[in-house]
Order: structure tokens, then C-alpha cells, then sequence
């Protein structure tokens, strides 16, 4: 295997667990709040975090572009601070959190829906106030689903194409992943190149699919 | 001697419990049929349901107020509650389940709960493979540990095979009155009743049948 590919391969792999880590608290909070509370404005959140499962890519990743870029609300600001984002390893980190969040969220959410709410009354009449019972009862009790979830946040991470090569292009040593990277090397006719992409990328994902559907059927084993 | 005040008006769709009632024990029972509002009450009193009005206070201490706008939390009631259906954490095992309530404040010392109820062997296993009594044992030594101002008691005797029902019965008389903790006791038994309540409130559909010392209360019942 060259340098190169094991480079590609190395870089996508931490790109998309440093991605799983950035979604993680958001997506718990967000699937726990949509499982277990009423608010104002519920359905336009959930519309929203679900949006990116069903959105072109490409569209999410103009989207980001727009917001990220230096003329963009967001970019702006980090521009001010000295911090740029589009077309950097960062680019294709936030691109990869926001693509496999939904399915994070979908999956917590269902971790927290299946948990017994009496448990939590439980916990309740022993004295715990609501963070204990959160981080004791509730977390614990969710969290095969939310590992579940985090392993298939990680594997849509890993194949994540349309919005990375829109908001972080197709750098070599610098941005370019295993998604595009096999359609790099196509285009430019490095079909050799591109095949020993795929056949990583079948790996991860069997292995990363594998584990998810573990733990999700671990649950009452 | 503990006061039971129990003034409480609950609606839950079609159903409702109105029940009135001051008493001075060391335990009292709520005996009636399965849908006669025993549970509800009971869940009314540890602050996992909350009545449209009315007045909760165990020993001079107010649980539950609405004249007085008084609602305390379930957490701050201090009250051991067994549901029927035991609810032991499933994720931990014995022993973490019978300490998870013990940071509320002094209650009975851990050795004391556990040979009270016999579960040194226990502490170390999960809670999945236990027996319908063991469950009904830690789930009781849980509610001790809490420090408990009153143990609120549901059906305890229900998943528990007759061999077992004495010991556990005379584990309960010991908390009443070796730990001097008062208990509110769910029973559809009256021979249950009899054994740890002295005073009896009877329910049928969510009213009032009888109330009163209970070989009294439950000697007409039977007749």
C-alpha cells in the first residue's frame, strides 16, 4: 500500500471519530430532549436534525460552505478570531459531524424512548435530583442505543462525499478522504489506486456496521 | 406512633380517589380490591402522582399541601417507596442498587439492612437472576438506605412464595419497630393487613369502605 492511500485511509478514519466526538453531546442532548420533553418549536427541531438524512449532500455542503466561508455569519466571526475552516481538515470533520448526526439522534432518541420512565421516579424517591438521575439511571440505560448510534454516526462519517468535497475540496495530505479520494483517483484514471480505496472502505464500514448491530441487539441479551 | 394525614382528591380519566383520613400508628394499611385506588394513593404519597386537592403529611410533615400551594418533589419526601413490580435497577447489581438511595442522609448502617434481610450473599450478583422474593428483599433494604421518613409498601407479598412471605413479614415488623419507621401498606390480604397494620383505611372505587383498627375494620370485612 503507498504512502499515499495509507495517509487517506489514517486521516479518514481519525477525521471520522474526532467527528463522532463533536456530535456526541449535541446528538445525546437533542434525542433526549426530543424523547423526553415538550417544547415550543419540538417538530422544526426534529424536522431539522433529520434534514441532512434526506437533503442532497452537495446541498448541505453549499450550505455549510456559505455559513463557514469568510464572508458567511459563522465564517466571519472565525476569520475575526484568526481561525479558518473551509477547505481544512476541520472543514471535513464539521462536514462528517453534520451528515452522520441524524443518525446519532435517531437512534438515542430511541435508546431514551425505551427507558422506563418509573426508573426514573425511582431514582427520584431515593433522593436523586435530576442529573443523577440522568447521568445514573437514564444514560446507563440508553447507552447501547447511543453507542449504536455513535457507530453509525461514525461509519455515515466515513463514507461521507457530497458535502466534504463541496465545504473542504479534494486536498492531498490535507483534506482528502476515502469518499474522495476513490472519485479523485477515478477521475484521473488511478483506477488501481481507487479499488484498494473501495476495498478499505468495505472494510471499515462491514466492521463499523457489524458493531452497531451488536450493540443494538446486545440490549436485552 | 406516627400521623397519617391523608386528604386526597385524584382524577385519572374516568376514575377518581376522594379519601379523608387522620390516624395515629405505626402502620397503616390500604386494603381494598385490585382498581380500588390503593396504588394511586400510594403514588399520590411518595410524589409520583399529583392530587387536584388535598393535604399529604406523615409524622407533622407536610408532603403535599394545595391550599397551601405546598408540592414537594419526589426526591425531597423522604419516603421508601416499594412499587409492586420492585423496580430494581436493572444495570447494577445488588449491592449498588441497596446503596443508591444511601447519600440522602443517616439511615439504618448497610450491615444492619443486610443481615436484617439476609442478603449478604446477594450483594455481589446482578439483579436480572434474582428470585421474586430476593427482588422484594433488595428492593426493601434500597428503601432503607434512602433514610426513609415512612415506607410506602405495595403488594410486597405478591411475588413471593409462602415459605418466604414469614420472613419477609417479620423483616417488616422489625423495620417498624426496631428502626421505628412507620409503614403504609398496599394489601388486597387481610390477614397482611392484620399482621403489620394497626389501622386499616378500606377502598372500593376510590372511596372510603371503612376505616378504623385493623382486626376491627377487617374482621366485618370478612363477615
Amino acid at each position: 500500500m503507498s504512502p499515499e492511500i495509507l495517509e487517506i485511509a489514517v486521516f479518514t478514519v481519525i477525521a471520522a471519530a474526532a467527528a463522532t466526538v463533536l456530535m456526541l453531546v449535541p446528538g445525546v442532548a437533542i434525542a433526549w430532549l426530543l424523547a423526553r420533553r415538550q417544547f415550543p418549536g419540538k417538530a422544526i427541531v426534529e424536522t431539522l436534525v433529520s434534514l441532512p438524512l434526506v437533503m442532497p449532500p452537495v446541498a448541505t455542503g453549499l450550505l455549510l460552505l456559505w455559513l463557514l466561508g469568510r464572508r458567511g455569519p459563522i465564517g466571519g466571526l472565525l476569520e475575526r478570531a484568526g481561525v479558518e475552516v473551509v477547505f481544512t481538515p476541520a472543514a471535513v470533520v464539521i462536514a462528517m459531524a453534520i451528515m452522520g448526526l441524524p443518525l446519532l439522534v435517531r437512534t438515542a432518541r430511541a435508546g431514551f424512548e425505551q427507558v422506563t420512565h418509573r426508573y426514573e421516579q425511582m431514582a427520584e424517591t431515593l433522593g436523586a435530583g435530576p442529573w443523577r438521575v440522568f447521568s445514573t439511571v437514564t444514560l446507563p440505560l440508553a447507552s447501547r442505543n447511543i453507542l449504536a448510534g455513535a457507530t453509525l454516526g461514525f461509519s455515515r462519517a466515513l463514507g461521507e462525499f457530497g458535502a466534504t468535497i463541496v465545504v473542504a475540496g479534494s486536498i492531498p495530505g490535507r483534506t482528502r478522504t476515502l469518499a474522495v479520494g476513490i472519485f479523485s483517483f477515478t477521475e484521473a484514471g488511478q483506477d488501481r489506486s481507487a479499488a484498494i480505496l473501495v476495498a478499505i472502505s468495505v472494510a471499515i464500514a462491514f466492521a463499523a456496521v457489524l458493531v452497531s448491530n451488536r450493540l443494538a441487539g446486545m440490549r436485552d441479551a | 406512633m406516627t400521623t397519617f394525614e391523608l386528604d386526597i382528591t385524584l382524577r385519572q380519566g374516568s376514575f377518581t380517589l376522594a379519601i379523608a383520613s387522620a390516624t395515629e400508628a405505626r402502620s397503616m394499611a390500604l386494603f381494598g380490591p385490585s382498581g380500588s385506588g390503593k396504588t394511586s394513593a400510594l403514588e399520590a404519597i411518595a410524589g409520583l402522582r399529583t392530587p387536584q386537592r388535598g393535604r399529604i403529611a406523615i409524622g407533622g410533615r407536610v408532603l403535599f399541601d394545595s391550599t397551601a400551594g405546598v408540592n414537594l418533589p419526589a426526591r425531597l419526601r423522604k419516603v421508601g417507596y416499594v412499587p409492586q413490580d420492585v423496580l430494581l435497577f436493572p444495570h447494577l447489581t445488588v449491592r449498588d442498587n441497596v446503596l443508591y438511595g444511601s447519600g440522602a442522609g443517616t439511615g439504618p448502617p448497610f450491615d444492619e439492612v443486610i443481615d436484617l434481610l439476609d442478603l449478604s450473599a446477594l450483594l455481589p450478583r446482578g439483579v436480572r437472576t434474582l428470585s421474586g422474593g430476593e427482588r422484594q428483599r433488595v428492593a426493601l433494604a434500597r428503601a432503607l438506605q434512602s433514610a426513609p421518613d415512612v415506607l410506602l409498601l405495595d403488594e410486597p407479598l405478591a411475588a413471593v412464595d409462602l415459605r418466604r412471605r414469614r420472613r419477609i413479614l417479620e423483616a417488616l415488623l422489625r423495620v417498624r419497630d426496631d428502626l421505628a419507621i412507620p409503614l403504609v401498606y398496599v394489601t388486597h390480604t387481610p390477614e397482611e393487613a392484620m399482621t403489620i397494620a394497626e389501622f386499616t383505611l378500606v377502598l372500593e372505587s376510590g372511596l372510603l369502605a371503612g376505616v378504623g383498627p385493623s382486626a376491627a375494620v377487617l374482621g366485618t370485612a370478612r363477615d
